[in-house]
């Protein structure tokens, strides 16, 4: 366990630690040695004990904690409490942080604790240290979320919005726009639900366009609580999936079209696949050109190959006149076999099956080749073993089948998974294995047509 | 005991418009009672009634000429409540020499505009900690005349040798002079006459007990600060003297400390050649019946306490026992007391009576006594004038009797049973055997059941301890702070605090675990019957022990030395201890007696050591011949 307090308290002093590990880590013992850069680093004061036994009561809080003890870690709290009356100011200041998370963690689970007490304590926190102040009041708002108690989250949240301390710093910043996209999106739940109650009216009845106006109104007010958040660079998926579905819901698809994009392609950004997929599936939505969903889908290929929408891609490469986007179209397939997550994936293998037989009947050879030479040493321990074929033929008969034509066709006939596949004498099958047998004959790139 | 002059002059009564921020006298010639409003405050109301009339200009705002006096000294006009800049004392400078005024009325201002409380001095502090603190000892059974004549008697020698009172000349006669012409100037009622302070009178004050305590302060025993004017803006303090106090430094004067206060107490514990020892002393504190780390919070609510008070009164650490140790010395050597009483075998304080304590304590053997008596014999260490503390001795050192008597069971536990991870094993496998076969019989003291037992029992306690370490409240109710800035911030800070703990307290055990052990100057509770402690006291030592002829020898013929070779140069310490070189079950055997006496291990086995260079003065002084002469070979 880290202790915490001690990264806290210490930002800048890495250096010392360094130093005294250099020391120790020449094999030699010095026991008087780390007293002596202690009390350096005291400046030759010795350590008052009031640090060294609230110390201790944060191990024994700590530990207390770990052990689900919730009581034995309110006792605790009680003592550790005064370190908030340390005559060190900087010490004062980072112990906030910690007694706001401990206690909050032992109001949380406390069996005795309720909603009002870890209102105090959060109400309590917020004003000791301002710098606090925000993230309090957030972390607070979630704990009133997670209660069901939405109105009074959101009123938090509207209170933490006004609030201002000093000069705006770049910190305060992020923080406020964050508990304003919090509201948001909380206004956001409300707003679906009526969204909900009002698919369930008649679209004839008198009421439906007047609510459907009111809903329209609520989401238009609402989308300014996400608009400043969503310009920072950061993750913010929640916050931009619902400001999406607002915006579209009112008509805006500009506007949503330009947040998806900016929010997927904006280089301040950090990389992140949800972006793509939120972008890809509002061009869908939007029936954009494939040209446009390719260039998403791409994007996406490069960062999670192995995105279950690879095979949409697929579908979409293969639809493609270009040759060069049929050849990608294989790779992707390969691709996605390449993780163990895809091996059962039925519907992939199937994909491949047909694919290299048509590819194949094209007459492009050295793309499979290609594709190959690079898989040809791991693939068949990874998908043809023996293991795999008993395993599969036991629990999908289909999809052995499907992998024991693509094993056929890329590792020949002699290949383990096929022969054994092969041997199975299923009624039902018999069929099925004469075909296989056959486009094998024809298409095995190892042993080509003669 | 020791004869004291003192010719101070004293304030009775205060009718001036306000006080003199530093008049002074002995402390202890005033008593002030619980209840009773201090003799000064009557006029500190009236100074806020009364009107000046001695100002007769208009005032700024309403042109009225009705001035009233705020507290602070200030004027005020009556009818439009503009309070000026100008204020009494400066308006009078006709009569008194313009600059000692100036200082002298900022102190007052100073004082008044944030606090409302008396003007106390540092030494005052210390002496109301005193007090608490020996009665606290009286509660603990300790005779009454430790307080009332010894220690009181420490303290005033203290005043007197520091010349903080109490003494014909102190070092104050400038400013003096400046108070006196303050005095004639406000205060014509002011009897001021030098008055001789009977012994008598003396006594009362600590006799009187914490709450009665004298609120007339001591004289200021220092020079005027170099540089109020501008020290004063930013630095404050509750007391009157607290600046000056934290800077004073002159040379061949020990200051008084907190800590220093628990050596005046141990001082006195030991002239008397009572039953506590230092390590008694401060596990007392360390437990809280005795007051120490917050003992300022039962100050009476006029003494404030901030700025620079706190740096003096605020303790945020235990008692060490060496730092205690040296303070003591340090204060009987600047005192210049006399020898000690002797201690002599009667005494508690003697090794032949403390090793009692501490086998039962540590759940030894009874007849291990007989060991430790004749060890103490060989060394000569129960010889009176080792044992008694003479600070006017060249090198004044008093014995650490507790660590010592400690020391001498550890270094009979070698002679007995070696410890060297072997023997002592396999003396337990005999005594194991014999226990078996005779069960009758009084048994022999087995080595692995009492570590076993030890161990246990020692992990707990231990582990209790820590436990209540970490729960051990450090703040005052009254918070501390630096500056008047800080107040409202502290006391608030404060306020939440408490509010905080009350819920968390809510939702702690709903019955403390921490409740308040009473005091005891045993730590350890052995029972025969009880199988979860088991008592070793009525053990034989049989087993290791062999008769030859009329004597008795220990089975054990071998013995190692704690310490091979004693540093000597001129650093302080005579060994180093580092744990890894030694065996285990010595290991064991240090930390066991360290936890009971709340010492380091090193101490403690310092203390073996020396012990045994007495034991065995011939191999030392063997080894320092081979040495020799292998140098003379080479």
């Amino acid at each position: 366990m880290t202790d915490f307090s001690e990264e806290l308290t210490r930002p800048g002093s890495e250096d010392d630690q360094v130093e005294i590990s250099a020391v120790s880590g020449t094999g030699m013992h010095f026991p008087w040695l780390q007293e002596h850069l202690d009390a350096v680093a005291t400046r030759g004061k010795k350590k008052k004990e009031f640090a060294q036994t609230t110390g201790a009561c944060l191990s024994f809080i700590k530990e207390a904690l770990l052990k689900h003890q919730w009581q034995r870690a309110a006792e605790y709290m009680c003592s550790y409490l005064q370190i908030l009356e340390d005559f060190d100011s900087n010490k004062r200041q980072s112990a906030t942080e910690i007694v706001w998370k401990l206690g909050s963690e032992v109001l949380f689970y406390h069996p005795e604790s309720s909603t009002e007490t870890f209102n105090t304590f959060a109400d309590q926190m917020k004003n000791i240290g301002v710098l606090n102040y925000l993230k309090i009041s957030l972390q607070h708002a979630l704990y009133l979320i997670h209660h069901g108690m939405l109105e009074e989250a959101s009123r938090n949240l509207s209170q933490a919005e006004t609030w201002r301390y000093g000069e705006k710093s770049s910190s305060q910043e992020t923080l406020i726009n964050l508990v304003q996209a919090y509201k948001g999106l909380l206004e956001y739940f409300s707003w679906s639900e009526r969204k909900m109650e009002l698919s369930k009216l008649d679209k004839d009845d008198y009421a439906y366009s007047t609510e459907a106006r009111n809903i329209v109104s609520h989401s238009w007010k609402t989308s300014v609580n996400f608009n400043a958040l969503i310009k920072t660079p950061g993750v913010w998926d929640p916050f931009v999936k619902s400001y999406v579905e607002m915006l579209e819901f009112s008509g805006d698809r500009d506007g949503a079209r330009k947040v998806l994009t900016s929010y997927a392609y904006d280089e301040k950004f950090p990389a992140n696949p949800n972006a793509h997929v939120y972008l890809y599936n509002f061009l869908k939505r939007e029936k954009a050109p494939r040209a446009k969903l390719l260039s998403v889908l791409k994007i996406l290929y490069q960062i999670v190959p192995s995105h279950k929408l690879m095979l949409e891609f697929h579908l979409l490469l293969k639809k493609s006149e270009k040759e060069e986007h049929r050849k990608l179209g294989l790779a992707v397939l390969f691709g996605l076999l390449d993780f163990a997550g895809c091996t059962r994936n039925i519907t992939a293998w199937k994909h491949l099956a047909s694919y290299l037989r048509q590819i194949l009947m094209q007459n492009h050879l050295a793309w499979v080749q290609e594709e190959w030479k690079s898989r040809r040493n791991w693939w068949p321990a990874f998908h043809f073993s023996y293991f795999w074929a008993k395993s599969d033929w036991k629990e999908d008969k289909d999809l052995a089948y499907e992998k024991a034509l693509i094993a056929g066709m890329l590792l020949g006939k002699g290949c383990r998974y096929f022969r054994y596949i092969l041997k199975q004498d299923h009624q039902g099958v018999k069929k099925k294995i004469k075909l296989m047998k056959k486009s094998v004959k024809k298409y095995s790139i190892v042993k080509p047509p003669c | 005991m020791v004869p004291y002059s003192h010719r101070i002059p004293e304030p009775k009564v205060l009718v001036s418009s306000f006080r003199p921020e530093g008049y002074y006298s002995a402390p202890g010639s005033d008593v002030r009672c619980p209840g009773n409003e201090p003799p000064h405050s009557p006029s500190a109301c009236g100074m806020e009634l009364e009107e000046a009339k001695e100002l007769k200009e208009r005032c700024s705002q309403c042109d009225a000429i009705s001035w009233g006096l705020t507290e602070e000294g200030k004027y005020y006009c009556t009818s439009c409540h503009n309070v000026t800049e100008r204020s009494k004392e400066v308006i009078n400078t006709d009569i008194i020499p313009n600059t000692k005024i100036k200082y002298i009325s900022r102190g007052l201002k100073r004082k008044s505009k944030f606090e409302k409380g008396w003007d106390w001095y540092v030494c005052e502090g210390f002496q109301h900690i005193l007090c608490q603190q020996a009665e606290a000892l009286k509660t603990l059974g300790v005779a009454p005349e430790v307080k009332n004549e010894v220690l009181h008697n420490f303290w005033k020698r203290y005043l007197q040798k520091s010349k903080q009172a109490y003494c014909a000349n102190p070092v104050y006669t400038s400013r003096r002079k400046a108070q006196v012409l303050e005095d004639r100037v406000h205060h014509s009622d002011w009897t001021n006459g030098p008055e001789l302070l009977s012994d008598a009178n003396c006594t009362s004050c600590l006799e009187s007990g914490a709450e009665s305590q004298s609120d007339v302060p001591a004289p200021k025993p220092f020079p005027a600060p170099k540089a109020p004017q501008s020290e004063a803006a930013s630095v404050c303090s509750g007391s009157v003297d607290g600046i000056e106090y934290s800077e004073w430094k002159e040379k061949g004067v020990v200051k008084m400390t907190v800590p220093g206060t628990l050596a005046l107490c141990y001082l006195s514990l030991l002239w008397q050649r009572e039953t506590v020892t230092l390590s008694d002393l401060l596990r007392f504190v360390e437990e809280d019946h005795i007051p120490y780390i917050k003992a300022f919070q039962s100050f009476p609510e006029e003494m404030k306490l901030y700025g620079r008070d706190k740096g003096i009164f605020a303790i945020e650490s235990w008692p060490d026992y060496e730092e205690i140790y040296k303070h003591t010395i340090e204060i009987a050597t600047f005192l210049d007391l006399p020898r000690f009483p002797d201690i002599t075998e009667d005494c508690f304080l003697h090794p032949n009576v403390l090793c009692v304590k501490y086998l039962m304590e540590a759940n030894l053997p009874d007849e291990m006594h007989g060991l430790t008596h004749q060890v103490t014999k060989m060394t000569g260490m129960g010889d009176v004038d080792s044992l008694t503390f003479d600070p006017i001795a060249k090198a004044a050192r008093t014995v650490k009797y507790d660590v010592q008597a400690a020391a001498l069971i550890v270094v009979v536990l070698k002679l007995l049973f070696l410890l060297d991870d072997k023997a002592e094993w396999s003396l337990s496998d005999l005594a194991e055997v014999h226990n078996e076969k005779n069960k009758t019989d009084k048994p022999w003291f087995n080595f692995r059941t009492w570590y076993q037992v030890m161990k246990k029992s020692v992990d707990e306690k231990k582990l209790k301890w820590e436990e209540a370490r970490a729960k051990y409240m450090w703040k005052s109710k009254k918070p501390l702070y630096f500056s008047h800035i800080d107040k409202s911030v502290a006391y608030k800070r404060r306020e939440m605090v408490v509010n905080l703990q009350k819920q968390f307290s809510a939702l702690a055990n709903s019955t403390p675990t921490v409740e308040k052990k009473s005091p005891s100057s045993f730590q350890f509770r052995w029972a025969k019957d009880d199988p979860a402690r088991p008592c070793f006291h009525g053990h034989s030592l049989q087993g290791v022990l062999l008769k030859k002829g009329p004597a008795l020898v220990t089975k054990n013929s071998l013995y190692w030395l704690s310490t091979q070779k004693f540093c000597r140069s001129y650093c302080k310490h005579v060994t180093t201890y580092e744990e890894s070189n030694f065996s285990l079950s010595y290991q064991f055997i240090l930390n066991l007696f360290s936890f009971l006496l709340r010492i380091k291990a090193a101490l403690l086995h310092d203390e073996v050591s020396l012990i045994e260079k007495k034991l065995f003065k011939k191999k030392y002084s063997e080894a320092k011949k081979n040495s020799r002469s292998r140098k003379v070979k080479r």
